[in-house]
């Protein structure tokens, strides 16, 4: 292996090549950008408990475009709203939550000493930081930052004259995403060739853990789906600026009448969401392969039905092609493709179904020890069966007539995609946090969090389903033009309740992880007695991660409890003992 | 002001929080105890509190349901979706059935299981049996639900035009909805953006036979139990057409003409009577498409034959009103 040259500053902690390193520059990232999308959340969910009060978080927002005497107008509204899903969605969904833990944990756990192009993965970051400066600068644009929904489906997003956000700051938005998507190939080929070739001696494909499974085939996913989403922004880029017709037809804006003929906005929307409906699994995957290790560990059992566990995943990601029509029942598309659409979509369900059980499995008769690690993760399995279910009524094309747009909708995904991988998210920080800085998260403060978000988050998503069975369609400034709407004023200022809240709660993490970055107890070298080989690395943080050989692996990732053992779990460079079968 | 209060306020938070882990680490010092080991009584608390907290999900659950349930949409008002309405109640029935046995066996497995330093985990790595019990379980759940799904779906999207139905284009623009009927001939006639002006606001083609008799509204009459074909064009950018009380939605997208066909059964006075005075029909834009999205409306009326008859005799038809007013 080379050696290591000693680092400076700038090398250790900017330009780093380390993996490590590069995971909790994407995590710190993701976080800043979480608390962003958050108080834009609260700002919008004020407004929509007390329209047209405006609130003091708001006027805490910088940009120009907010500073008028206006107040939170509906294209302020949009805007936030917009925002608020394209941050979540790829800022800290995907790049925070995959970017963070593909990179610390997949070197750490298939025995590498760094990724396959310590550069690249580099450069990966260093677009997506790019990518970040630019969308943040999309909100001091003087027409404001994208507005047309995260979706930005055409003509609204192609046109100027229809919303101001279509203006420069869809210019920017589009722009940060071509950015974003770059980075995002140059980690997800990384991590594919990572794990297909670095894997240390002994680890086969069986014997990985599920975490790195569900990294794999997420970074497949990417790799598969982002190029679709590049092409289709090049050519609503082309639209915007260049006077083609791809998506754009028969429009008449302002009272004039634009020369584009022959486009069509439906062909926007496939391409969309041929990435789109991916996207929902690039994001919730990881978390799931988290929380198999997470609830494995902390049962102290091995997870049940691994061979099952890898399969569903397997399956899910091939679904998760071939089911994006389910975003377009209502986009007047041949019927009978929407019959085939409902038909792959609820076969996804089974997979998810299997999962689930699974997990119950893993508990049963386990010898549950509740880390805040543990209590998220739980958490994310609570989250996927509330809002798994509520996906069988909308993936049915009949039922999502009426529910399609609606509230039930913003429901359902905040809390299979949102709560599910958020939780899966600090699930992983708090499990990992002493291999990132050596050093213990406060576990009181760990489990005030846990519990005010877990309620906090049920008292936010669940009721949004109820608005969503009376007919309240998302995106609207304020309900107050319908009076069928008028006795909905009570859900929502509990929702908006529940938010502040559930919004004050995360400064017990935010506190917990950045003291204890510098003052918290210190770590031991295992401190959950996790049988995967990134507890056999040294506390301290070095480069190449193993200071001598390479760990040599004998065993799954899963013996804990195993009968005949002295302890209750088996590190996996253990060798098997005489007449050991493996599990 | 405020802004220096909440600043205040944060801080002073920051500090306690600050104070309180000291103190807790100080205190384990003393005790000779890592702070952060997870004890078996913090598996205690944390057990019984999934026990408390789960449930009591449960009950806010059920308490939204009872206290809610009058807020949400009354019965369809349309043939197709009283079918729709009868594959919600059972898809509904079915996942909240589900919904209340696998949240109480999480949260009850999280007490029963929590850990104790004494115990020993029972090792189970997998079961071929139970696997596949569990997944052909879901499997014909779901399989019937498709196909009744799909019945559902062929009978609310058949769009059969027979003599009787009544056709209609609804227009979209930002941000309103105009309704342009066909007439005696039950035809509508042409129309092409690039014809919109003055006040011809459809663009509708007059050189076209079918086009003068032609009727325009800012609102939509339909008659009770008579079938319906709404045909969508949009002026801009994508809108949605959304009626919910007839379990209607159509996306209206700029380029291309979409379609709906329902059938109202119940009229706005009889929806008034166990609705409320104030009830109207109303259709509403769904898909995100400006400034005013949220204030896009049109009133949807359904009465009886006589009633529409003498409302449609009342209005101009096109021929007349866009030459008297050229």
């Amino acid at each position: 292996m080379s050696e290591h040259h000693k680092e400076s500053f700038i090398t250790k902690y900017v330009f780093t090549m380390d993996h490590k390193m590069i995971a909790k520059q994407f995590l710190i990232t993701g976080m800043f950008m979480g608390v962003v999308g958050m108080l834009m959340s609260a700002i919008f969910r004020v407004q929509l408990a007390n329209p047209g009060e405006s609130s003091i978080l708001y006027s805490l927002l910088p940009g120009a475009w907010l500073n008028d005497a206006g107040g939170l107008n509906p294209d302020k509204y949009l805007a936030l709203v917009t925002m608020h899903g394209t941050i979540l969605v790829f800022w800290v969904l995907t790049a925070g939550l995959s970017g963070t833990f593909a990179n610390f944990l997949i070197p750490l756990q298939i025995g590498a000493r760094d990724m396959a192009s310590g550069f690249l993965n580099m450069l990966s970051y260093w677009f997506f930081f790019i990518a970040t400066v630019v969308l943040l600068s999309s909100l001091f644009v003087e027409t404001g930052p994208a507005s047309g929904g995260w979706t930005i489906y055409p003509p609204l997003s192609a046109l100027p004259q229809a919303i101001p956000g279509s203006g420069t700051g869809m210019t920017l938005w589009l722009i940060s995403i071509t950015l974003f998507v770059v980075g995002s190939l140059l980690g997800g080929l990384n991590y594919i060739v990572t794990i297909l070739n670095l894997r240390t001696i002994g680890m086969t494909m069986q014997r990985l853990p599920l975490t790195i499974w569900a990294l794999l085939i997420t970074a497949i996913l990417g790799v598969l789906s982002f190029p679709v989403l590049l092409s289709c922004g090049l050519l609503l880029i082309f639209d915007r600026s260049f006077g083609t017709s791809f998506y754009l037809s028969d429009i008449i804006i302002n009272g004039e009448a634009l020369h584009n003929e022959g486009g069509s906005p439906i062909l926007f929307e496939h391409l969309f969401w041929f990435l789109g409906h991916p996207e929902v699994y690039i994001i919730l995957l990881p978390a799931l392969g988290i929380v198999s290790e997470v609830i494995a560990v902390n049962s102290r059992k091995p997870i049940f039905g691994y061979k099952a566990m890898v399969g569903a995943l397997l399956l899910i990601a091939f679904l998760s092609f071939i089911v994006w029509g389910h975003h377009m029942f209502m986009t007047g598309m041949n019927p009978f493709l929407g019959s085939v659409f409902t038909f792959t979509t609820l076969l996804i369900a089974i997979p998810s179904a299997v999962k689930v059980f699974n997990y119950l499995a893993t508990l049963w008769r386990g010898n549950i020890r509740f880390t805040p690690a543990m209590l998220f993760a739980i958490g994310t399995v609570s989250a996927f069966i509330t809002g798994g279910l509520t996906g069988i009524i909308l993936g049915d094309s009949a039922l999502d007539i009426n529910v399609h747009d609606t509230y039930f909708v913003v429901g359902h995904f905040h809390i299979v995609m949102g709560l599910s991988a958020i939780y899966g998210m600090f699930a992983g920080v708090y499990h990992w946090f002493p291999k990132m800085y050596g050093r213990m998260m406060n576990k009181n403060l760990g489990y005030i969090h846990f519990w005010g978000t877990f309620i906090c988050a049920y008292g936010v998503f669940f009721p949004m389903h109820f608005l969503g069975l009376a007919g309240l369609p998302r995106r609207y400034y304020s309900n107050s033009a319908f009076p069928m709407f008028d006795g909905l004023s009570d859900i929502n200022e509990l929702i908006t309740f529940f938010a502040l809240a559930g919004a004050i709660v995360q400064v017990f993490f935010l506190f917990n992880f950045f003291y204890s970055i510098f003052k918290g107890t210190k770590s031991s070298q295992n401190p959950w007695k996790s049988n995967t080989l990134e507890w056999t690395t040294p506390v301290e943080r070095i480069h190449g991660n193993w200071p001598g050989e390479l760990p040599v692996v004998t065993r799954w990732a899963y013996d804990y409890s195993k009968p005949g053992a002295e302890e209750d779990f088996i590190l996996q460079t253990e060798p098997l003992k005489e007449g050991e079968i493996e599990h | 002001m405020t802004n220096i209060l909440i600043v205040v306020v944060v801080i002073l938070l920051l500090a306690t929080l600050v104070q309180i882990v000291r103190v807790s680490e100080l205190l384990s010092d003393i005790k000779n105890k890592d702070v952060n080991e997870v004890t078996d009584k913090d598996n205690n608390t944390q057990g019984i509190l999934f026990l408390i907290v789960g449930f009591g999900f449960l009950i806010f659950v059920v308490w939204q349901m009872v206290t809610w349930n009058h807020l949400l949409l009354p019965p369809a008002s349309s043939v197709h979706g009283a079918q729709i309405d009868t594959l919600m109640k059972i898809s509904m029935g079915l996942i909240l059935i589900v919904f209340f046995v696998l949240s109480p066996i999480l949260f009850y497995f999280l007490y029963k299981y929590r850990g104790k330093k004494s115990n020993k985990a029972y090792f189970f790595s997998h079961n071929n049996k139970l696997e596949v019990v569990w997944t052909i379980v879901p499997t014909i759940i779901l399989t019937s639900l498709i196909i009744f799904g799909l019945k559902t779906w062929d009978k609310s999207m058949n769009v059969d035009v027979s003599e009787s139905t009544t056709i209609i284009e609804v227009y979209a623009q930002q941000f309103n909805w105009n309704a342009r009927y066909s007439g005696q001939d039950n035809t509508l006639g042409k129309a092409n953006f690039r014809l919109v002006k003055g006040s011809n606001i459809l663009g509708v083609d007059m050189l076209d036979a079918s086009s003068a008799d032609d009727k325009m509204s800012r609102e939509v009459h339909l008659v009770i139990d008579k079938p319906v074909l709404l045909k969508f064009r949009s002026q801009d950018v994508i809108h949605s057409a959304f009626l919910p009380h007839f379990r209607v939605q159509m996306n209206c997208v700029p380029g291309m003409t979409t379609q709906f066909g329902f059938t109202p059964t119940k009229t706005t006075a009889q929806m008034k009577e166990t609705e409320g005075d104030d009830f109207e029909y109303i259709l509403l834009c769904n898909k995100i498409c400006g400034a005013s999205h949220y204030n896009m409306q049109m009133k949807f009326i359904v009465e009886t034959q006589e009633e529409y008859d003498v409302w449609l005799d009342s209005q101009e038809n096109l021929e007349s009103k866009l030459l008297t007013q050229k």
